[in-house]
C-alpha cells in the first residue's frame, strides 16, 4: 500500500505557509491601501488630462522647458549630494569603527534627522545668510571682503541636503563597515598591504554592495527635495526642482492630472537611477564579509 | 621545490612588553629564535600568548622592549613592513577573492610580476595540496581546505617568520590531527621558521622544536617538548604538561634530588624540584597514567571511585580520597563506581614541588 498523502496543512507547511504566515496579512493590506492603490490611482489619473489625449500631460511636460528642465535641476542637486555624502561617510566610518565611544557620535549625528528639514533650513538661513556667522567670521579674518551668497540659491539647498541626508548615509555605511571582519584587515596588513591597498583591495570590494544601497537611499531622499528647495533655494529658478513643479500643478493650477503625470515622471527618473546602481552592485561579490569560520 | 624561506640568523625578543592601561598583558619577554625552529607559545587563555603573537606581527604596538631580526629593529615597523606571514584562527581569507587571488595577495602587494606570482601561487597551492581548488571562492571550501589556503597565503611570500594563531582550533578532531602533520611537513619542506600559538599541549608537544610556556604574561619555562614533559620547572607548567594529580603533604625525607612526601599517612617518593626543607609542605604531582590500581594496600592511596571511562586499551577513572582530594588514574580492568580502590603511584615519574 502506498504511503498516505500528507495532509494539506503539511504540504503548505513544506512551502513555508503556516499559521504564522497570516501575521503578514495586516502589512499586505496596509501596503495595498496606502501604497499600491494611490500609486495606481495616480498613474491612471495622469492619463486623464484636462484636455487632449491620454498622453497629453506627458507631451506637455517634455515640450515645455520650464517643466522638463526640473529633471536636470533636481539631478544636479541629488547626484552630487549623494556622491559627496558617500565620499564623506566612508572614511569617517572607517575611522569611527575603531572608536570605543561610538554612541555619543551616533547621537550627535541622529539629531539633524530628528530636528527635521524645516528647522535645519531656518537655522541655515541665519547661519549662512549675508548677515550670518559664517560670512561674518570669514570677513573678520579677512578671508573674504563681501558676504558670500550661500542662501536663496543652489548652495543653500545643497548644504541643507547634505546636513539632513548625511546621517542616514553615514549610519548605514557604518553598519556595513563594522560588518567586515577586522581579521581581514589584519591579514591584509601582515601580508604587505598598506593602508590604501587595504582599502582598495579589501574594504572597497566588500563595501561596494552596501554602498550601492546607501547611494540609492540617499539619492531617492535627495531627489524628493521640497521644503529646503523653497526655503533655502531659489524656487523660481536654479532650485526649481521637480517636486515644486508637481506642487504648482496640483495646488496653484489645480491640475491634479498634470501633477500626477509629473509625479510619475519623477518616479521613473528615480527608478532608472536606482536600477542602474543596483545593476552596478551585481558586478561585486555579495556574500558573507567574514573571513572564515568562527 | 623553488619556494623557500628567506635567510636570516635569528629573531630576538628583548624584554618585549605590552600593557593595557595598568594591566601587563606581556612582561619582559626575552627569547631568541634561530632560523628553522618551530616554536610553540603554549599557555592557558589569557596568558598573553596571542598578545605576544600580535606584537610580533605588528598588529599590536609593544609598550616596552624591542624586537630584532638579526640587526634590523622591527618593533617600530608597521605590520605591512615586517614581511611576516600569518595564519589566523578564523582563517581570515578574503571572501571576495578566489583561492588563487587570496594566496597571491602578498605577492601582488609586493608588486611582483604576474607570471612569477602565478608560478609561486601554483607552487604554494601544490604544497598545501589544493592544486585543483584555485578558482573557487573561500566560501566554497571546507574548514580544513580554508586553513590550507591561509597557510599557502602566508608561506608564498617566503617570509622569514610564519606566525600561526591557534590555526587548528576551529577544526574537528580528525582534521586537526591531519593538519597538524601537514603544518609540520610544510615547515620542514620549506625550512621555515614558525611561531605557533596554542593552548593545546598535545599540539605543542608534537609540533614544536621548543616550547615556550607563558603564564600571566611572563615566560615560565622554555625547553624542548621532552624537557618540558619530563622536567617541568614549575607547578603550573607541570599541570599544563598533563600532571593532573596534585597531592599535598609534608616532605619527610630528602636525599639529593630524591624526596619522600607523607600524604595523609602514605609515603610517596619522587624527584624534588625547587627548594624544600625536610618538614616543609610539598605538593606531589603525577600523571594519571602513572597512578594505577593495585591489590597491594600497603603504601597505596585509598579512594572511592567516582567515574570510570573506557578509552580503548584501558580505563581512565577519577576517585576521591577521604580528605576530599581527587585522583585521576588508569586501570587495565574496569572498576565499579562507588567501590573502594587502592592506587599506587610510580615513584620514578613523580615530581615534588614546594607548596
Amino acid at each position: 500500500m502506498a504511503d498516505p498523502q500528507p495532509s494539506l496543512r503539511q504540504r503548505l507547511a513544506l512551502r513555508g505557509i503556516d499559521g504564522v504566515t497570516l501575521l503578514a496579512l495586516p502589512a499586505v493590506l496596509f501596503v495595498l491601501a496606502v501604497f499600491i492603490y494611490p500609486f495606481a490611482y495616480g498613474l491612471l489619473l495622469s492619463f486623464e488630462p484636462k484636455e487632449g489625449g491620454a498622453l497629453a500631460n506627458y507631451q506637455r511636460f517634455f515640450s515645455d522647458p520650464f517643466l522638463y528642465r526640473t529633471i536636470a535641476t533636481t539631478l544636479w542637486l541629488a547626484v552630487p549630494v549623494t556622491i559627496i555624502s558617500l565620499a564623506l561617510a566612508v572614511p569617517i566610518a572607517l575611522r569611527v569603527r575603531l572608536m570605543t565611544r561610538q554612541r555619543l557620535l551616533t547621537t550627535i549625528l541622529v539629531l539633524p534627522i530628528t530636528l527635521g528639514t524645516v528647522l535645519v533650513a531656518e537655522g541655515l538661513l541665519n547661519y549662512l545668510g549675508p548677515q550670518g556667522w559664517f560670512s561674518r567670521t570669514l570677513m573678520l579674518f579677512g578671508v573674504i571682503e563681501h558676504p558670500l551668497k550661500l542662501t536663496n540659491n543652489y548652495w543653500g539647498v545643497f548644504a541643507s541636503l547634505i546636513i539632513t541626508g548625511f546621517p542616514f548615509t553615514f549610519l548605514l555605511t557604518l553598519s556595513y563597515v563594522t560588518g567586515i571582519d577586522p581579521a581581514l584587515e589584519h591579514a591584509a596588513a601582515t601580508h604587505g598591504a598598506g593602508a590604501w591597498q587595504r582599502f582598495r583591495h579589501v574594504f572597497l570590494p566588500l563595501l561596494a554592495p552596501g554602498l550601492a544601497i546607501s547611494a540609492c537611499l540617499s539619492f531617492v531622499q535627495a531627489f524628493a527635495v521640497f521644503p529646503s528647495a523653497i526655503l533655502l533655494g531659489a524656487p523660481a529658478g536654479p532650485t526649481r526642482v521637480i517636486s515644486i513643479a508637481a506642487y504648482q500643478a496640483a495646488f496653484e493650477q489645480y491640475d491634479y492630472s498634470m501633477a500626477s503625470a509629473i509625479a510619475m515622471i519623477m518616479a521613473a527618473v528615480q527608478m532608472v537611477i536606482v536600477v542602474a546602481i543596483l545593476a552596478f552592485r551585481n558586478l561585486f561579490y555579495r556574500g558573507s564579509t567574514a573571513g572564515g569560520k568562527g | 621545490m623553488l619556494l623557500a624561506s628567506s635567510q636570516f640568523d635569528e629573531l630576538r625578543l628583548d624584554r618585549m612588553s605590552r600593557s593595557f592601561g595598568t594591566v601587563n598583558a606581556l612582561k619582559d619577554i626575552s627569547l631568541t629564535i634561530r632560523k628553522g625552529e618551530f616554536i610553540a607559545l603554549l599557555g592557558p587563555s589569557g596568558c598573553g600568548k596571542s598578545t605576544a603573537l600580535n606584537c610580533l606581527a605588528g598588529l599590536l604596538a609593544t609598550t616596552g622592549g624591542s624586537i630584532y631580526l638579526d640587526d634590523r629593529r622591527l618593533d617600530q615597523l608597521k605590520p605591512e613592513d615586517r614581511g611576516f606571514g600569518m595564519v589566523f584562527q578564523n582563517y581570515a581569507l578574503f571572501p571576495h577573492m578566489t583561492v588563487k587571488a587570496n594566496v597571491g595577495f602578498g605577492l601582488k602587494m609586493r608588486g611582483m610580476a604576474k607570471a612569477e606570482a602565478a608560478r609561486r601561487v601554483d607552487e604554494a597551492l601544490a604544497l598545501v595540496r589544493l592544486e585543483t581548488q584555485g578558482n573557487k571562492l573561500p566560501g566554497q571550501l571546507s574548514g580544513g581546505q580554508q586553513q590550507r589556503v591561509a597557510i599557502a597565503r602566508a608561506i608564498v611570500i617566503e617570509p622569514p617568520l610564519v606566525l600561526m594563531d591557534e590555526p587548528l582550533s576551529n577544526l574537528d578532531a580528525k582534521l586537526r590531527l591531519e593538519m597538524r602533520a601537514e603544518i609540520r611537513r610544510i615547515h620542514n619542506q620549506l625550512g621555515a621558521t614558525t611561531i605557533y600559538v596554542t593552548h593545546d599541549q598535545d599540539e605543542a608537544l608534537s609540533l614544536a622544536d621548543r616550547i615556550v610556556v607563558l603564564r600571566d604574561g611572563t615566560i615560565r619555562q622554555v625547553g624542548s617538548p621532552r624537557d618540558l614533559y619530563e622536567n617541568p620547572d614549575h607547578l603550573d607548567v607541570a599541570e599544563f604538561m598533563g600532571y593532573r594529580n596534585r597531592l599535598a603533604g609534608t616532605l619527610v625525607e630528602r636525599d639529593g634530588a630524591r624526596g619522600t612526601v607523607d600524604v595523609g599517612g602514605v609515603r610517596l617518593s619522587g624527584t624534588v624540584r625547587g627548594n624544600i626543607a625536610t618538614g616543609g609542605s610539598a605538593i606531589v604531582v603525577a600523571r594519571s597514567d602513572d597512578i594505577t590500581v593495585t591489590d597491594d594496600k600497603a603504601n597505596a592511596l585509598a579512594a572511592t571511585v567516582e567515574t570510570i571511562e573506557y578509552r580503548g586499551r584501558e580505563y581512565v577513572g577519577t576517585a576521591r580520597k577521604a580528605d576530599g582530594a581527587e585522583v585521576v588514574f588508569h586501570a587495565s580492568k574496569p572498576v565499579s563506581v562507588g567501590s573502594p580502590v587502592s592506587l599506587s603511584v610510580d615513584a620514578g615519574r613523580t615530581l615534588i614541588f614546594p607548596a
